[in-house]
C-alpha cells in the first residue's frame, strides 16, 4: 500500500516523485513503457524557456516562470547539465510589433532578463543568423538542458529515497474502495494508493477518465527534429526562435547540452498517441523555415532525426487540479519541461494542504552523482578507478568515448537501462557519428550479462523491439 | 599517469596497421608499438569471413580471417609489442599520443614517427534522412555481420538491403545460406557501388533483385520493422511518389558507403582531403604532419585489402626511413584532378621515383581514356573500356616521369 | 548460344562471353587470365562454389568455416546444413577439418580461424 502513486515517469512525473520523495511518504511510480522518459520527454526541444511565450495570467505562465527560476538549482543538485545559453526570439523588420508584443507579454509574466535587440548587435551576437532580420527579443534566462537526463535524475533521486518504479505497467483501469486507489496494470499487477497523480502525458486525458474526469481530452500534437554533429553545435550559441504562431513557436535552431545542433520541431495534430514517425515533408518544413533564421546551417551533418508528441490539451493551458485524490497534471505541453520544477512544488502543496505530505525525511538524499561524472574527471581520477575497476578503461563506444564501466552503471544505477536505447540515453553510447554502429554488439552483451537474460532476449527499447532473433545455428 | 617513448606508434591492428608494422620492422625499426581497441589482432577482417582476400598479396583465395592471421604470425615473428583493448584517445601535433586500456589505465606515449591505420565505418542511418518510425531491426550491414559472423546470432529474418555496397551483398548471401530471406538490394545509383563478382555470386546465385536506382523512402513497425516502402528515383535521385511499393520485412540493412575515420588525425590538426574524407598525403602517406603516415582505410576506402596492405607497406618502410633521419628530396607535386576523377591518393609527389596514383572516378563512364598532364603535355594516356566509381583505378607514374615534370602540377581526367 | 557472365574469380569482374552448343562450351570471351575460362566453362557445366560460414563451437560461441575447394553449386543449401549441424572443439585451430569429404565432393570443411581468440 503506497501513499502516492505516480501515472507517468515522464519529467512532469519523474519531478513530482523526486520532490514528494523528500517526505516520509511511500510512492510508487509507473510507466507503460519500459524506461522513464520515453514520451514527450525523450522528444522536445529540450529548452528551458523565460516564460514569455504563455498568456499573462495562465497556469503556463506562472508555472514556466517560477520552473525557469528553479532549473538551475534542480539541476545542480541532480548533476544534471543545464546551460544558460539565453535565447532570441527573432523578427523581420515587418514582424517588429510582435517582437515588442512578446516582450511586453514577458515582462507582464514577471520574467527578468529581457531586452530588445537590435540588427547590429543582433548580428554581432549571432553571426550565423538570416542577415534580413533585424530586430529579436534577448532573454538572458533562456537556457537548455538534456530533458531525459533531468527526468531520470529526478526519478534515480526519487528512487534513491526510497521511491518504486514499476515499468511495462500499462494502466487499465483505476478503482477506488474505502478511499483507497487500485490502479490496475494491463499484465494483472495491481497498485493501491491514497492518492494518484496523472501525469501520463498524451494519456492524461484517459487515465483522468478512468478516474471519473472527462471534463478535458488531450491531443498529440506532431513535432519532428533533426539533430546535427556536434562540430555544428557552435553554429548558434543561442537558442534561435521565431515570433511565434498559432500552432507554437515556430521551427528553433538551438544547441544541446551535449553539443550537437538541434532544429525543430514541425507542428501537426494528428489522432495516434503512439504515432512518432517521421516524414519527408516535416524534413522539408525544418529545412525550409530554419534556414528563414539562420543561414547556410550544414544540412549535410545530420545524424538523426526524431518526432515526439506534444500533450496538447483541450482547454488552451495545463490542467492543473486535485478531485477527491486524484490529481491531474494533464495536458502539459511546452512549456512543461521548463515547469516541471515548479509544478512538482505546485503538487507539494497541494497534498500539503490536504495533510497528506508525511514528515520531512531526516535521511534525505538531496543530490545525485552527475550521470556523466566520469567523462569529466581528470587523467589521474580516471586511474584511480580503472585500477580499481578495469572495465572503466575499456572502451565500449569510439565515438563518446563510453567506457564498460560506465555502461555497467547505467544497467545497475537507479532508474536501471533495461535495453539499448536506454543505456544510450543514460551513457551517450551510441550516440555519436556511427550510431551505434560499432558499438551495439557490445552493448547487446553487457545488457544480457548484467540483467542475467539471453543475448537473443536483449531489446532496442522494450516490449517487442528485439534485436536478435535466435541463434544463427539454433541451439548450441 | 604512465608515459612512455617509442620510435613508431601504430595506431590500428588491422590489416593496414599490422601490414605497416612488419614493413617498419623488416626497413630496421624495432622499437614499435601497435595500439588496436579490439581483444584482438584483425580488424574489421575478423569478421569478413567471406573468401576473396588475398589474390594479389599471396596468390591464392582467402578468407578475411585467414588473410588477418597470416599478418598477425608475421607479426607475433618479429615480437613486434601490442597493446589490445587499447583506444587512443588524442594525438596532438608533437606527437604525443594517449591510450587507455583496462590494465594500464590511462597512459601517453611520445612517438617518434606515428602511423594511422585506424580504417573507417559505416554511413550511418541518420544521415539518410528516411521518413517514418525508429524500430528495431535497422542495422548497417557491419553490425549484422558482426552478429551473425562473431556472434553467432540472426538480426533478421525478412530483409531488405539499401545500398549496394560490398558488405551489402556479401551480407545478401550470407543471411540467405543463414535461412533468411532476402527481398531485393535497392540501389539510389543507376549502378552498384559493388564489385560486379560480389552481384554474381552474392544476388544472382540466390534470385535476390537488385534494384536500381531504387530507394527507401519510409520504415514502418512500430517496435520491430515491419516493412518499408521503396521507390524508383527519378534522375535527381527524387523519389517518384507515384512508384511506391511496400516490401514486407522485419530488418533493414544498410550499405551506404563507409568513411575513413579520423578523429585522431582531426585533433593533430592534420589536413584532411575533402573527398576522401583521409589526410592529404604523398607518395610515402605522409601527412602534412611530418612523422605521420596514415594507410588503408582510413586514408581512402579500399576495394580490396591487398592494395591495404600495399599501401601500408609503403607507409611502414617511409616511417623507418623517416625514423633513421632520411627524409624524401624537394620535389612538390600537387595533383590535380578533373571532377570526373574524384581524388587521387596521394595527393601530392615529393621525390623523383616511381609512384603509383589510386584514384576513383565519379561516374560510369565507358570508351575512355585515362589522362595524365603536365600543363599541356601529356603524360599518361591509358585506354579504360570501363571505369566505375565502386571500383579503384591506379595508374604509375615511372621516375623518368616525375624527373620530366616542369611545372609544379599534374592533372588527371577522364576523357573521350 | 551465347551466354554472357560475370567472373567470380577475382575481384575484377570480367565480362564474359562463352559461346555453347548445348552444355558444351565452343569459345570463351573477354577473360583476362586462364581461371577466368575455366571458369566459365565451369559455370556453363557445372558450377561449383565456394561456401564460407560459420560452425557452433562446443561450449560456446561460433567460428568461421569454409570448404576447403568449390563445390557444386546445387549442393550449397545441403552443405549449409552439414555446417549446421557440426560442432567443433574449443582447441581446433585454423585449419583444422570439421567435416571430411562433405557430401561426397572431395571438399573438406576448415576452420579459418582458431577456435579460441
Amino acid at each position: 500500500m503506497y501513499d502516492v502513486v505516480i501515472i507517468g515517469a515522464g519529467v512532469v512525473g519523474g519531478m513530482v516523485a523526486r520532490t514528494l520523495a523528500k517526505y516520509d511518504m511511500k510512492i510508487c511510480i509507473v510507466d507503460k513503457e519500459s524506461d522513464v522518459a520515453m514520451g514527450a520527454t525523450r522528444a522536445n526541444s529540450a529548452i528551458v524557456h523565460a516564460g514569455f511565450d504563455a498568456a499573462e495570467g495562465s497556469m503556463k505562465a506562472r508555472m514556466n516562470v517560477r520552473g525557469s527560476q528553479m532549473m538551475e538549482s534542480v539541476c545542480r543538485e541532480l548533476g544534471v547539465k543545464y546551460k544558460r545559453n539565453q535565447s532570441l526570439v527573432v523578427g523581420f523588420e515587418n514582424e517588429r510589433s510582435e517582437v515588442e508584443a512578446i516582450y511586453k507579454r514577458g515582462l507582464a509574466n514577471g520574467v527578468e532578463g529581457l531586452s530588445i535587440v537590435e540588427k547590429d548587435e543582433l548580428h554581432t551576437l549571432e553571426p550565423n543568423l538570416n542577415p534580413d532580420l533585424t530586430v529579436a527579443l534577448l532573454a538572458k534566462t533562456g537556457a537548455i538542458v538534456c530533458p531525459y537526463e533531468l527526468c531520470l535524475a529526478a526519478v534515480g533521486n526519487a528512487m534513491d529515497n526510497g521511491a518504486a518504479l514499476e515499468l511495462d505497467f500499462e494502466v487499465c483501469g483505476i478503482e477506488k474502495a474505502d478511499s483507497v486507489y487500485t490502479v490496475k496494470a494491463l499484465d494483472g499487477r495491481e497498485i493501491k494508493a491514497k492518492y494518484v497523480i496523472n501525469s501520463a502525458g498524451v494519456y492524461s486525458d484517459e487515465i483522468a477518465a478512468m478516474t471519473g474526469d472527462a471534463d478535458f481530452t488531450v491531443k498529440p500534437r506532431r513535432g519532428e527534429y533533426m539533430l546535427l554533429d556536434k562540430e555544428c553545435g557552435g553554429f548558434t550559441t543561442r537558442t534561435i526562435f521565431h515570433t511565434p504562431t498559432k500552432m507554437g513557436k515556430g521551427i528553433l535552431v538551438s544547441p544541446t547540452v551535449d553539443g550537437n545542433l538541434l532544429l525543430g520541431p514541425t507542428a501537426t495534430d494528428i489522432e495516434d498517441k503512439e504515432d512518432t514517425s517521421t516524414t519527408a515533408e516535416g524534413f522539408a518544413t525544418i529545412f525550409a523555415k530554419a534556414s528563414d533564421n539562420v543561414s547556410n546551417i550544414p544540412f549535410n551533418k545530420v545524424i538523426t532525426s526524431f518526432c515526439g508528441l506534444r500533450a496538447t490539451g483541450s482547454v488552451g493551458d495545463f490542467i492543473i487540479k486535485e478531485r477527491d485524490g486524484v490529481i491531474t497534471l494533464g495536458g502539459i505541453e511546452s512549456p512543461g519541461l521548463s515547469s516541471a520544477p515548479a509544478i512538482a512544488e505546485y503538487v507539494e502543496q497541494l497534498l500539503a494542504d490536504k495533510g497528506a505530505l508525511g514528515e520531512k525525511k531526516a535521511d534525505f538524499i538531496a543530490t545525485r552523482r552527475p550521470m556523466h561524472y566520469y567523462r569529466e574527471l581528470t587523467m589521474d581520477e580516471k586511474n584511480a578507478i580503472i585500477k580499481k575497476d578495469p572495465a572503466y578503461g575499456r572502451i565500449v563506444c569510439r565515438c563518446e568515448g563510453i567506457t564498460e564501466g560506465e555502461v555497467v552503471e547505467a544497467l545497475t544505477v537507479n532508474p536501471a537501462a533495461r535495453d539499448i536505447d536506454g543505456v544510450k540515453r543514460r551513457t551517450r553510447s551510441g550516440m555519436g557519428r556511427c550510431q551505434g554502429g560499432f558499438c551495439s554488439p557490445t552493448v547487446v552483451e553487457l545488457i544480457a550479462r548484467e540483467r542475467g537474460i539471453p543475448f537473443e532476449s536483449v531489446t532496442k527499447f522494450g516490449k517487442g523491439s528485439i534485436v536478435n532473433y535466435g541463434k544463427t545455428k539454433g541451439d548450441m | 599517469m604512465a608515459t612512455m617513448s617509442k620510435e613508431l606508434v601504430i595506431i590500428g591492428g588491422g590489416p593496414a596497421g599490422m601490414s605497416a608494422a612488419v614493413a617498419a620492422y623488416d626497413a630496421g625499426i624495432r622499437d614499435i608499438l601497435i595500439l588496436e581497441r579490439d581483444k584482438s589482432l584483425g580488424g574489421i577482417l575478423r569478421q569478413c569471413i567471406h573468401n576473396g582476400f588475398g589474390l594479389h598479396r599471396f596468390g591464392e583465395e582467402l578468407t578475411g580471417p585467414e588473410y588477418a592471421y597470416r599478418y598477425e604470425l608475421q607479426v607475433r615473428e618479429r615480437n613486434i609489442p601490442v597493446k589490445l583493448g587499447t583506444m587512443v584517445l588524442d594525438i596532438t601535433p608533437d606527437k604525443t599520443v594517449t591510450a587507455m586500456n583496462g590494465e594500464d589505465g590511462l597512459f601517453t606515449i611520445d612517438a617518434k614517427a606515428i602511423i594511422l591505420a585506424m580504417g573507417c565505418r559505416e554511413r550511418p542511418k541518420g544521415a539518410l534522412n528516411i521518413a517514418g518510425t525508429r524500430p528495431a531491426g535497422i542495422f548497417t550491414a557491419g553490425t549484422a555481420q558482426r552478429f551473425v559472423n562473431m556472434d553467432g546470432y540472426m538480426p533478421g529474418k525478412k530483409v531488405v538491403i539499401l545500398g549496394s555496397g560490398d558488405i551489402g551483398l556479401i551480407m545478401a548471401r550470407r543471411m540467405t545460406l543463414e535461412g533468411a530471406e532476402v527481398k531485393a538490394v535497392c540501389e539510389l545509383m543507376p549502378y552498384s557501388g559493388g564489385l560486379a563478382r560480389n552481384i554474381e555470386q552474392c544476388l544472382n546465385d540466390f534470385s535476390i533483385p537488385l534494384m536500381l536506382s531504387h530507394t527507401v523512402v519510409e520504415i514502418h513497425g512500430k517496435e520491430r520493422v515491419e516493412g518499408v516502402t521503396i521507390a524508383k528515383v527519378d534522375e535527381n535521385r527524387r523519389p517518384i511518389p507515384e512508384t511506391r511499393q511496400f516490401i514486407e520485412c522485419d530488418t533493414l540493412l544498410l550499405s551506404v558507403g563507409l568513411l575513413p575515420e579520423n578523429e585522431l588525425t582531426k585533433s593533430a590538426n592534420i589536413g584532411l582531403d575533402r573527398i576522401t574524407g583521409g589526410a592529404v598525403v604523398d607518395q610515402n602517406r605522409s601527412t602534412e604532419l611530418e612523422g605521420v603516415f596514415a594507410c588503408g582505410n582510413v586514408l581512402h576506402v579500399h576495394d580490396l585489402v591487398d592494395y591495404v596492405s600495399e599501401e601500408a607497406d609503403i607507409a611502414g618502410r617511409a616511417a623507418a626511413e623517416y625514423i633513421k633521419g632520411n627524409t624524401a628530396s624537394g620535389r612538390s607535386i600537387s595533383l590535380s584532378t578533373d571532377g570526373k576523377v574524384r581524388y587521387t591518393v596521394p595527393q601530392r609527389i615529393s621525390a623523383n621515383e616511381n609512384v603509383t596514383v589510386y584514384f576513383r572516378v565519379a561516374d560510369v563512364y565507358r570508351d575512355v581514356r585515362i589522362v595524365v598532364r603536365d600543363k599541356d603535355r601529356v603524360i599518361i594516356n591509358k585506354k579504360k573500356q570501363k571505369v566505375a566509381p565502386g571500383e579503384m583505378e591506379t595508374v604509375t607514374l615511372t621516375r623518368e616521369m616525375i624527373e620530366s615534370v616542369a611545372g609544379d602540377n599534374l592533372s588527371f581526367s577522364i576523357e573521350k | 548460344m551465347i551466354r554472357e557472365l560475370t567472373c567470380i574469380v577475382c575481384p575484377k569482374g570480367c565480362q564474359l562471353k562463352v559461346e555453347l552448343d548445348g552444355k558444351k562450351v565452343l569459345s570463351v570471351e573477354g577473360a583476362t587470365c586462364k581461371r577466368g575460362v575455366a571458369y566459365a566453362e565451369a559455370e556453363c557445366t557445372a558450377p561449383m562454389r565456394t561456401i564460407t560460414s560459420t560452425a557452433v563451437i562446443v561450449g560456446g560461441g561460433v567460428v568461421p568455416v569454409k570448404t576447403d575447394k568449390a563445390i557444386p553449386k546445387e549442393l550449397v543449401f545441403d552443405c549449409m546444413k552439414q555446417i549446421n549441424a557440426a560442432r567443433v572443439s574449443p582447441d581446433a585451430k585454423l585449419g583444422d577439418i570439421v567435416i571430411e569429404n562433405v557430401l561426397g565432393t572431395d571438399a573438406n570443411v576448415v576452420t579459418t580461424r582458431n577456435a579460441k581468440l
